[in-house]
């Protein structure tokens, strides 16, 4: 009895060991902010994914507090500030449609016991690989009618229709509206397919940087024509000195030591460096590099990981793609910084899905190459990036100017916030609705033209023709 | 001389302040003279910019026009608009009391009396042009709710709500109590 007593508390002692040996691994590895802690750490983390994660936040799913904090694993309000910390500009720019304010307004405490839309996890739960489809959104797909299952009484339009089909026929979409709401599509309703003019905004950071006064360093770099480089002897080599004398930075008084020359921590004096990150690029393209960080290619970087790499990617990727982690200098090449071949040999030297695959055979392909050969207007052709990193307008204290959005996502996902930046720059809004919606026409990168038709227009229109008339016979009513 | 007070007092209960002159402020005005008090200034700034920066400027000086979709057309806020957003703010900063402007016949449907007490409130203001104050229980918490008659005060209002393709009444007047405003302060 005693030596039973004796096995048994040697057991319990073990497990009792070996239970604080792996919550104390599992701890560190939870505060560890590297990807790949060493291990038991790195291993019991990988360990304990409760599931596969999604296209949105996979390559940084190893650095668990930036979602998670690092006190109160899993907190509501720790994950709601972490969500909005990446998210919450976006969708203020999108002008939400359905903004947290709605849901925390106590007259719609009954609708938020229904759906909590005050936090973002209520749809886009992480880790949960079954129950996710399009955006994120883990709900049944017809949750809109949580809240609007009376919207036949509105819309008697809307009679019948099946909720499902709210966010995914190309009419709404839960937080971005902007191309979609209903005085927008009549405003633009009746266009030609091709537009009569078809170009994209030109960039005009280069006549606005004297007006930048707080993110261009002008003194640092008054703007002067540079024709000696100031590189320490043996660096670089003739190319490399052609590239830089003959593009921008040369042209804007941008010499070597203004990228080589930095501190190499805080405080320090600055030395020669051979290949200068982001950060550097930063001290003058601020927007470019924010929204670099915003996106898949930089958010590794941006939650204070290694780069991201094509490997890691979830889609298709070329099998001899570099597979250094992605920097400016992977799509722009350090000192020629040639805009045009970062546009898409920058892309299709990593990307091998079938919307890149077929894009050198695309109508778009064949206006780009028309641009180049100078057949065409500046802003005529279309690249990748035309479409993925598009020309935005971007307001400053200072100045409004067109900048390049560098979140390759930020006109993605849902397709429609691609409408108004890129689409309808050239085309009209119902062939751009329509094309949008083909998933076998994006596969094609548009060549053809869309077999899917958006009715959303029509049905505006419609109701457009129904105020007139409740409009008329009020004047009639009232001159009686 | 009186909104230096109504500002403090507004402060206190929004932020719950924790100095003893803003607790001895609180404890001497009741959730009636907080509520009149935080829809004067919301009234005033709503009329000031409906009379000084729409009316004038859209209606009479026609140099620039006021537009729901004032982004897109480079135009000026709607008042309603003003008010809503400012309404959003307050809601975004972690205020305790919220507002909102309400109609019985709203253009955007989600702007219709949802709880018992509006939809009251809403009918005894269009009837006696005068607030309409009443205890509420919303998701398991009490609130002074305070529902405040909002009257047609500028030509742009009643052309707005008469001619909007959404709207369910095109007869409004100079003067109709069109709407109200809705306030809720939580109560302990």
């Amino acid at each position: 009895m005693a030596r039973t007593f004796t096995r048994n508390a040697w057991l319990w002692l073990l497990w009792f060991g070996l239970s604080a040996l792996s919550t104390w691994a599992l701890w560190l590895g939870m505060q560890l902010k590297e990807d790949a802690p060493p291990p038991p750490a790195g291993f019991l983390r990988t360990a304990f994914l409760p599931g596969q994660t999604s296209h949105g936040h996979h390559q940084i799913e190893m650095a668990c507090s930036t979602c998670h904090g690092s006190e109160a694993f899993s907190a509501a309000d720790v994950m709601q500030d972490a969500c909005t910390q990446c998210h919450a500009a976006e969708l203020k720019a999108a002008d939400d449609s359905h903004p947290r304010s709605k849901f925390t307004d106590p007259r719609n405490a009954e609708r938020a016991a229904r759906l909590d839309a005050a936090h973002c996890v209520t749809c886009h739960v992480e880790h949960k690989p079954d129950i996710t489809h399009a955006m994120g959104v883990t709900l049944p797909k017809d949750f809109c009618s949580i809240c609007h299952d009376d919207i036949a009484e509105e819309r008697p339009s809307h009679a019948g229709l099946g909720f499902d089909t709210c966010a995914s026929s190309g009419c709404h979409n839960f937080h971005d509206n902007r191309a979609l709401y209903e005085d927008f599509l009549t405003k633009h309703a009746g266009k030609p397919d091709l537009l009569e003019t078809r170009t994209v905004p030109e960039r005009d950071w280069k006549t606005v940087i004297e007006e930048l006064y707080e993110s261009y360093p002008i003194d640092r770099f008054p703007k002067q024509v540079l024709t000696q480089a100031d590189a320490p002897a043996g660096k670089g080599s003739a190319q490399v000195h052609r590239d830089w004398l003959e593009t921008g930075h040369a042209q804007a008084g941008v010499n070597c030591s203004g990228c080589h020359m930095v501190p190499p921590a805080k405080g320090e004096p600055p030395a020669w460096t051979d290949k200068p990150d982001h950060t550097v690029c930063s001290t003058c393209h601020k927007q470019e590099v924010k929204t670099f960080l915003e996106g898949k290619h930089g958010m590794r970087l941006a939650a204070g990981m290694t780069a991201m790499t094509p490997a890691q990617a979830l889609i298709p990727m070329k099998s001899d793609a570099q597979q250094e982690g992605i920097g400016c200098a992977t799509c722009h090449g350090a000192h020629r910084f040639d805009p045009v071949k970062a546009a898409t040999a920058g892309c299709l030297a990593c990307h091998a899905d079938k919307h890149s695959k077929a894009f050198a055979a695309s109508p778009h392909a064949a206006l780009a190459k028309r641009e180049a050969a100078g057949e065409l207007p500046a802003g005529s052709g279309v690249t990748c990036a035309t479409c993925h990193m598009p020309r935005l307008e971007h307001r400053t204290d200072d100045v409004r100017h067109m900048s390049v959005q560098h979140n390759q996502n930020d006109t993605l996902r849902p397709s429609e916030k691609m409408l108004r930046p890129v689409c309808m720059n050239c085309h009209s809004l119902q062939f751009s609705l329509d094309a949008l919606a083909d998933p076998a026409l994006k596969d094609s990168n548009f060549k053809g033209k869309p077999s899917v038709h958006v009715s959303s227009i029509e049905w505006a229109l419609k109701d457009a023709e129904r105020a007139e008339a409740e409009r008329r016979a009020a004047r009639r009513e009232g001159d009686e | 001389m009186k909104v230096i007070p109504v500002l403090a007092l507004g402060s206190a209960v929004a932020f719950s302040a924790s100095t003893a002159s803003a607790q001895d402020a609180t404890a001497s005005w009741s959730y009636k003279d907080i509520a009149d008090a935080l829809h004067l200034i919301m009234e005033s700034d709503r009329t000031v910019y409906t009379r000084l920066i729409v009316n004038r400027l859209q209606n009479e000086d026609k140099v620039i026009k006021a537009s729901e979709h004032w982004k897109d057309d480079k135009a000026l806020v709607l008042p309603a608009q003003m008010f809503r957003y400012g309404s959003e703010m307050v809601a975004e900063k972690g205020a305790a009391f919220t507002y909102s402007l309400l109609s019985e016949w709203p253009i955007n449907k989600q702007n219709a009396a949802k709880t018992d007490v509006e939809k009251a409130g809403l009918a005894e203001v269009g009837k006696t042009g005068k607030p309409y104050y009443k205890e509420e229980t919303l998701g398991g918490k009490k609130y002074f709710t305070a529902v405040y008659p909002d009257k047609a005060i500028a030509k742009a209002c009643v052309s707005c709500h008469n001619d909007h393709k959404d709207t369910p009444r095109r007869d409004f007047k100079m003067g109709d109590v069109m709407g109200g405003v809705v306030l809720r302060l939580p109560m302990k």
